[in-house]
């Protein structure tokens, strides 16, 4: 094994705890909305919503990371050039991490004064990390970046995913530069904000994450390099000729011109469309294969991440994006239910489904399945789907009882998050966070024992022929 | 695509900066704030009105332009969007503050409750002890905001009901007017 290929192993070690994280906060997250004087004035819903996503975008990044050097050295025949900078950044990244979480934990948040910028919350959503965390994020990415550019020019070899993927890391790198800045004008804030949340989100990490699944559909099912390259090629081109002004769904309401609400909302309509090709791509290639595989936990999970990103990320965007409806469904819950469903279909499935598939050739064991994982599998996804379910409930009695009866006043607010609906779905969320939870510990018991009784018994089972 | 977001951006820039033309300078804060709907883009609209000083003085354009930074500020480090939303962007478990400024429930709730005589005096003295003048079993917690602060954050508010927000959020200017 590459050297390489074991920090991809500590990626994952360090990306599956922080998802562990990511649920408690999210579950204490879903219990203020049930009993509102939990921990009040000692530690408030917003820092355990800071830790929820923030987490949520670390976890996945490192998984991401993580399943670059797991199959670059694969795709280029040898080792990733600097790795020992990238062994030393994995450790600087993680200590980072876990000096953020304290400060968010203890001391939560600063005077007004850039101090607090610099070392203790930021106050922007996704971004809160204060600055000198966020130039750790950098200077990780930024080796990330090296290693795959230099590793791909010293092997004098060049792929049409690899190319894809090195074109997508530079503005990667460049776009988390928007984390630093504090500007007075709030349109421009969000404005910038968006450049980064949505162009990562919507635009790069796609990119990225296509690139991923085309590496793994070569692995898992033998699917030739001519076609999942001709998919990437076809997604790339969808997700850039959409995604990019599909930004404007975000200018609506911020104070830019109106003339957003006809650009966003047209191309926000066609932003499903490299979500449905990947459902395409992944129904074809199962077609091919008969469904038949030897890791089936892995193969699964991909069909996850491409009908999850599909639904969660494709539909439920579009049901919400045309300006006539984002009017009343912009800043309620509904959001919270796309945001749910498109970052857990979109990229959560297609990391498990990548760290699968490292694990069947760590263990090499050819017979690559579990019960567990189908607990996991089943338990995972039916609690996402249950909060997605429950978030949308309480997000369209908003739309209903605060923005189009009420305006949006603070009473037409208090109203909606009373009514009987929104409550039962606070509750529907809660209960399904807990069913979440468990898939978790499915999950994990599962990518801690999977392959390894089958690699020992599989002598034993031998013998007799 | 990119060139096209480029000019986009340059344009959308350009009319959302403090005084461009969808969002006006900062020292509009000096001025009476309404939000009405227009019958020619059928939605609804801020309306600068007559001079209406806050906290009882008129700030020139520099001391408006400071007091918006330290509003930021104030706003950044406290990390009200991760429970606020502004311009319906940021966390659901309070209230939008768009037009918070407009807010009916100012003069109908925290007024009397913190014995102000006005609305500027009402959120100053709110955003100082929110623990104190509880109004729903969702309270906000107690931020430690000096009085400088939440005065800063109060002009900041009242700047932000100002800016055309294409209309959103729809219906507050008729619930405003009801009330």
């Amino acid at each position: 094994m590459y050297r390489s290929q074991k920090l991809a192993l500590r990626y994952f070690i360090a990306a599956i705890t922080l998802f562990g994280v990511m649920i408690a906060a999210g579950l204490l997250s879903a219990l203020y909305y049930i009993d509102p004087a939990l921990l009040y004035n000692v530690f408030d819903f917003q820092m355990a919503k800071i830790l929820h996503i923030d987490t949520l975008i670390i976890w996945l990044l490192m998984g991401f990371i993580g399943a670059v050097y797991w199959f670059l050295p694969k795709e280029l025949g040898r080792e990733v050039v600097g790795i020992w900078v990238a062994e030393l950044l994995f450790y600087v990244f993680c200590s980072a991490v876990a000096v953020v979480a304290v400060v968010f934990v203890v001391v939560q948040y600063g005077g007004s004064n850039e101090f607090s910028m610099w070392f203790i919350n930021q106050g922007r959503k996704y971004v809160e990390a204060p600055r000198w965390a966020a130039v750790g994020v950098v200077a990780v990415v930024l080796t990330f970046v090296f290693n795959v550019t230099a590793t791909a020019w010293q092997a004098r070899r060049i792929t049409g995913v690899l190319g894809v993927l090195i074109l997508d890391l530079v503005p990667l790198a460049v776009l988390y530069l928007d984390a630093f800045p504090k500007i007075t004008n709030m349109s421009h804030d969000l404005y910038w904000w968006w450049w980064l949340v949505h162009m990562w989100v919507e635009a790069t990490w796609e990119v990225l994450i296509g690139c991923l699944m085309a590496w793994s559909l070569m692995e898992l099912m033998g699917t030739s390099r001519r076609i999942v390259e001709t998919w990437l090629y076809i997604e790339v081109m969808l997700v850039l000729g959409t995604g990019i002004l599909g930004l404007g769904h975000h200018y609506f309401w911020i104070g830019t011109p109106q003339y957003w609400l006809s650009i966003g909302g047209f191309f926000s309509a066609l932003e499903p469309l490299p979500l449905l090709g990947m459902v395409v791509h992944a129904v074809y290639d199962a077609g091919t294969h008969h469904m038949k595989t030897t890791n089936r936990p892995a193969f699964y999970w991909v069909l996850a991440e491409a009908f999850g990103n599909f639904i969660g990320a494709g539909v439920f965007g579009f049901m919400m994006t045309l300006p006539q409806i984002n009017l009343y469904s912009h800043g309620t819950q509904w959001t919270v239910s796309h945001g749910h469903f498109a970052f857990w279909g979109a990229y959560a499935c297609g990391v498990i489904a990548i760290m699968y598939l490292v694990l069947q050739r760590t263990r090499s064991a050819e017979h690559f399945d579990s019960r567990a994982w189908k607990w996991g599998f089943g338990l995972l996804n039916l609690g996402l789907v249950g909060m997605v379910g429950g978030l949308l409930i309480a997000g369209i009695t908003q739309a209903i009882y605060e923005r189009a009866e009420g305006g949006s006043t603070l009473q037409a607010f208090v109203a909606a998050s009373e009514h009987p609906w929104f409550r039962s779905a606070m509750y529907a969320r809660f209960i399904f966070g807990i069913v979440f939870a468990l898939g978790y510990f499915a999950l994990v018991y599962d990518l801690l024992a999977i392959g390894r009784r089958a690699a020992v018994a599989a002598p034993t089972q031998a013998a007799p022929a | 695509m990119l060139v096209v977001l480029a000019f986009l951006t340059i344009d959308s820039l350009d009319a959302s900066r403090a005084g461009g033309r969808q969002v006006p300078d900062y020292d509009v804060i000096n001025q009476h704030i309404g939000y009405t709907y227009d019958w020619s883009r059928r939605l609804e609209v801020p309306v600068i009105g007559p001079a209406e000083p806050l906290f009882g003085r008129t700030y020139s354009l520099q001391e408006a332009s400071g007091l918006m930074s330290f509003g930021k500020l104030v706003i950044q480090s406290r990390a009200c969007m991760d429970c606020h939303t502004f311009f319906g962007n940021g966390a659901y478990y309070g209230p939008d503050l768009t037009k918070a400024w407009l807010d009916p429930a100012w003069s109908q709730i925290w007024m009397p409750m913190t014995g102000s005589s006005t609305r500027e005096a009402a959120m100053v003295a709110f955003l100082m002890h929110p623990d104190q003048y509880p109004t729903w079993t969702r309270r906000m917690p107690n931020l430690h905001l000096t009085r400088a602060e939440a005065q800063a954050v109060v002009a900041y508010l009242k700047w932000m009901s100002a800016i055309d927000t294409n209309g959103f959020p729809a219906h507050f200017g008729r619930i405003q007017a009801q009330n």
